[in-house]
């Protein structure tokens, strides 16, 4: 059969990160390879085209379109200023003048004698991106960006919402079952990465966002919970763009579950470390996971970003459950057979016969497992 | 092509967003029949980055169930020697997102929504229509156009010989955008201008340095009429010449194939349009995927196509919980769930799209999702399907009366012949039985209607089969692609549980003399095989319309199929019970009657 492969979230303990830091339009590289940069430093800027207003001049002043460029003060390309006159008539006998003023400052882009309008563009908007992680720039993408890079931590979770925040680590719970509800927030977290146990409550989120937590990293939320905090059901899970004072990221799913071991003993012996978080998720072509970054000093590692992703399920892999009715065990693969099998449902499937943490022996379909991968 | 000149063996492929699947076809005994399916995971991204590694990862497939060697190496053997090789190789891909268009008209209802027809037969996904009367200032309407960064835009607009002003203002606001395409940084966007002829000079001075301007003949050159062909035949073009070739490996994949790579909707809708055409019958076909769901139908002719870009499966089930509220999908789910796991449950699918129901339970619920996703979908179809708006009709005095209005749907389930269903859910559903409820409950057919799915969803290939061989692709259709489910008989009108609805006679195959009285809110399933035939008296209760007008009697001669011949008395419209238990109940009762599901 053909190569099959089950992608899972990547939990690494000391790898190779790479960030490339792209503006969204080419501009200026305001730093060189082999810069030691910190999160917060601007690594390019550019300007972003001005927004564009649309004035019919022509139908202001009740002229045919064709008689405009005996009104227009302004030519293509002249800059000018807010409520500068861009067109006045003649008037009779020079009284009665009309005049059309500029609602922008910017410039002018367009008179058209077709449509009367005249298009004015306002001045450029400055843009600059940062780094987003502590590190070293390693490559620069001329007038785009830099790539910048670190040795450290890294950890994808499965799900986020909120853009990219930085803090130093707090793990607040004594174990990975343990909920995150208020009572365990306290003003001590604002700026922090306040690390939960299986779930956080809606008052645990709340609490964290009013003391000015930068996020939080969790197994498990409630999806009512998810719409009151977007204000909408959320269809599609494209994220990141939420204007949120803390990002939030799941590292199991939705609902009530443990967050993995793993997981759970890699951020708890990271407390006290500044990490760099994303919950930008994006689930279609090109999945884009939320991730936690922490960056550590000392030698680099041989594994890089995105290698072992693509090695397939073997004889002793370890694996969660991902579907009811195992979803969230943690197991270990026992055996891999080949033939298709028919599933309570009558669905026949590929499958997997996985021993559970707790001893107990189960077949599952592939697709409802994910590996887990170190 | 073989040395005598004959098609002898075809693969085709079509990469999907998540999947590629390959079929290989061969002349066996004078037909074309399907010999083997096999599918690999698409790979148009990161580590791969390059979509023919899933193409041959799936031909390879093929290869190791039919035995047929394809490949030599990375390199399709061409031609056929009769043991190896195939004489043809094609290829459709919605990979990457498919094809993203924006639209843009000047009068929503008239051209605006005539370039929309024009990107969906084309087989695109129209992310957003522009029109003069949209309600929205040019500003925005610029915004909207630098966010969202389509592949390609089509700018119609004004009759020929109309007034310009309103399409050269529509091109301003384009310029103004300088947009920019969403592959590859280093082209010009591609936008087509199929609009009035008497603008094409202002258009072209306002878009030619800014854009790869490219112009057809306008697409309602007068506003009794469309002309959709020559936008369409350009976005097929283009989408080759411009997406395509920038999507990663596709370059390669070109060079592989010997026609050119069709957009999966494309090509689905040309065999739906070949099907209504052939037997000259009214048809509507579904595909739902894991992301959109398609909606395509020929009714008096006129072919429509619409995409509901966040109705699906898996990555869009979470949005159909959202449209159709947690109430409706509820309703078809025959047991008891709180809310906060249903919720739970659809968005842990949402974030793990590829998993699939191992549990009966989760099953049915995912089905319960599937049937709100038709409804939903076809609910935009029936919108969007309808006759050209701002025409002037000459009436009758009769039809003055009437009160019919230009701008009215299409759709006419009576009239309906032939539904057929395609994509995972209703293809791969473990019983067929089950497909066949899904597609009754969520397009509620009336009157008389054959029912189908797409075996092993298939169409897409052999409508990019058709443009090139015809033949191999009907063979294959009709043979090993369309499996009739079976005739349904679903009379319109509404009553009360057990009282009279229909009186039905027939004699089954076996002898079996059928007699019955059916009354108002049952489901019954006789059996008749495909290709089976038996002739059928219906007798409707006053108040009822099986096809032949309230409460008049009809003959007909009806076809089985694996599932065979369903009568529905539920009633059109159709309403489920509030009682919780009384609906639990009848959801029950109407699945043994299919045999639906393994009994517990």
């Amino acid at each position: 059969m053909a190569h099959a492969y089950t992608p899972g979230l990547r939990v690494s303990e000391k790898t190779v990160i790479r960030k490339e830091r792209r503006l969204p339009i080419k501009g200026e590289v305001v730093v060189a390879k082999g810069d030691r940069v910190t999160s917060d430093s601007v690594v390019a800027r550019t300007h972003l085209p001005g927004n564009v207003q649309l004035v019919n001049v022509a139908s202001k002043l009740g002229l045919p379109p064709e008689d405009l460029p005996s009104v227009m003060q302004k030519k293509d390309g002249d800059p000018m200023e807010k409520g500068e006159p861009l067109a006045i008539t003649q008037g009779f006998f020079g009284f009665f003048k009309s005049k059309v003023l500029s609602p922008c400052e910017g410039t002018v882009e367009s008179i058209s004698t077709v449509t009367g309008q005249v298009i004015l563009r306002e001045p450029p908007i400055p843009i600059e991106i940062d780094a987003y992680i502590d590190g070293e720039v390693v490559e620069i993408l001329p007038e785009e960006g830099v790539v910048v890079e670190a040795t450290g931590s890294f950890i994808q979770g499965i799900f986020g919402v909120g853009g990219e925040k930085t803090g130093e680590i707090a793990v607040v719970v004594d174990g990975p079952g343990q909920p995150l509800d208020a009572s365990l927030i306290t003003e001590a977290h604002k700026g922090k990465i306040v690390v939960g146990g299986s779930h956080v409550t809606w008052d645990g989120l709340q609490k964290a966002m009013e003391v000015g937590a930068a996020g939080i990293v969790v197994g498990g939320f409630d999806d009512p919970d998810l719409k009151r905090l977007l204000g909408k059901d959320l269809g599609v899970a494209i994220t990141g763009h939420e204007d949120l004072a803390t990002a939030l990221i799941l590292t199991e799913g939705f609902g009530e579950m443990a967050m993995a071991h793993g997981t759970f003993d890699l951020l708890k012996s990271r407390e006290g470390r500044k990490a760099s978080i994303n919950g930008a998720t994006q689930i279609r072509a090109g999945v884009i996971r939320p991730e936690i970054v922490i960056p550590l000093e000392g030698g680099a590692v041989d594994v890089h970003e995105g290698e072992g992703s693509t090695t397939g399920l073997e004889i002793g892999s370890l694996i969660r459950g991902i579907r009811e009715p195992h979803f969230g065990s943690l197991g270990k693969v026992t055996d891999l057979p080949n033939e298709l099998q028919k599933m309570e449902s009558e669905s026949m499937v590929r499958v997997l016969m996985v021993e559970f943490e707790d001893g107990e022996q189960a077949l599952l379909p592939r697709a409802n497992v994910e590996m887990i991968e170190e | 092509m073989s040395e005598n000149g004959k098609i002898n063996a075809i693969v085709a492929t079509d990469c999907g967003s998540t999947t590629t699947k390959a079929i290989l076809i061969k002349l066996v005994d004078g037909e074309y029949r399907l010999i083997v399916r096999g599918e690999a995971p698409t790979t148009v991204e990161a580590p791969f980055e390059d979509v023919t590694r899933g193409v041959l990862n799936a031909i390879r497939e093929v290869e190791e169930l039919s035995g047929h060697e394809i490949l030599d190496g990375e390199d399709i053997i061409h031609p056929n020697d009769g043991m190896r090789g195939v004489d043809l190789y094609l290829s459709t891909s919605s990979a990457g997102g498919g094809l993203q268009m924006m639209v843009a008209g000047v009068v929503k209802s008239m051209t605006a929504e005539s370039a929309e027809r024009a990107a969906l037969g084309a087989g695109s996904i129209v992310m957003d229509v522009l029109a003069s009367n949209d309600g929205r200032l040019p500003h925005e309407q610029i915004e909207r156009i630098r966010h969202l960064r389509p592949d390609m835009i089509l700018l119609s607009g004004g009759i020929d010989g109309g007034t310009i002003t309103h399409v050269v203002e529509l091109g301003q606001i384009i310029s103004a955008a300088d947009p920019k395409a969403r592959l590859g940084a280093g082209y010009n966007l591609p936008v087509i201008y199929a609009g009035n002829k008497d603008a094409k000079e202002e258009v072209v001075k306002l878009l030619e340095n800014k854009t790869s301007l490219y112009q057809v003949d306008n697409l309602r050159p007068v506003l009794e009429r469309e002309n959709l062909g020559p936008a369409r035949d350009k976005i097929h073009d283009l989408f080759m010449e411009h997406v395509m070739a920038q999507a990663p490996g596709y370059s390669k994949l070109m060079g592989w194939t010997d026609a050119p790579i069709m957009p999966t909707p494309g090509a689905v809708g040309s065999m739906i349009e070949a099907i209504a055409k052939r037997h000259d019958i009214e048809v509507l076909g579904v595909d739902i995927g894991g992301a959109t769901t398609d909606v395509f139908s020929v009714f008096q002719k006129t072919f429509n196509r619409t995409v509901s870009a966040n109705l699906g499966m898996s990555y869009s089930i979470s949005n159909v919980l959202a449209e159709a509220g947690i109430d409706n999908v509820m309703r078809w789910v025959p047991f008891k769930l709180p809310e906060l796991a249903v919720r739970n449950r659809i968005k842990n699918k949402m974030i793990r799209p590829t998993t699939v129901p191992q549990a009966l339970d989760d099953l049915k619920m995912e089905q319960a999702i599937a049937r709100e996703a038709l409804r939903l979908a076809f609910e935009q179809h029936k919108n969007f399907a309808v006759s050209l708006k701002g025409v002037q009709q000459e009436r009758t005095i009769s039809e003055a009366f009437s009160q019919s209005a230009s701008g009215e749907t299409l759709v006419n389930m009576m009239d309906l012949d032939l539904l057929v269903g395609s994509g995972g859910v209703l293809s791969h559903a473990p019983r067929r039985q089950q497909a066949a409820m899904m597609l009754i409950d969520g397009f509620l057919p009336e009157g008389v209607t054959r029912l189908a799915v797409d075996s092993i969803f298939m169409m897409p290939q052999l409508g990019v089969l058709a443009e090139v061989h015809e033949r191999s692709a009907t063979e294959v259709f009709e043979k090993d692609c369309l499996i009739h489910l079976g005739t349904l008989v679903a009379p319109v009108g509404t009553g009360q549980e057990g009282k009279p609805c229909i009186k039905f006679e027939t004699t089954l195959p076996d002898g079996t003399v059928v007699n019955e009285d059916i009354p108002f809110g049952e489901m019954k399933v006789y059996p008749l095989g495909i290709d089976e035939t038996v002739s059928v008296k219906v007798t409707p209760a006053r108040g009822f319309d099986a096809g032949a007008g309230p409460g008049k009697p009809f003959e007909s001669t009806l076809t089985g199929g694996v599932v065979g011949l369903i009568v529905d008395t539920r009633g059109r419209p159709f309403n489920l019970p509030t009682d919780e238990s009384k609906r639990v109940k009848m959801l029950d009762k109407w699945a043994a009657a299919f045999d639906a599901y393994p009994s517990a």
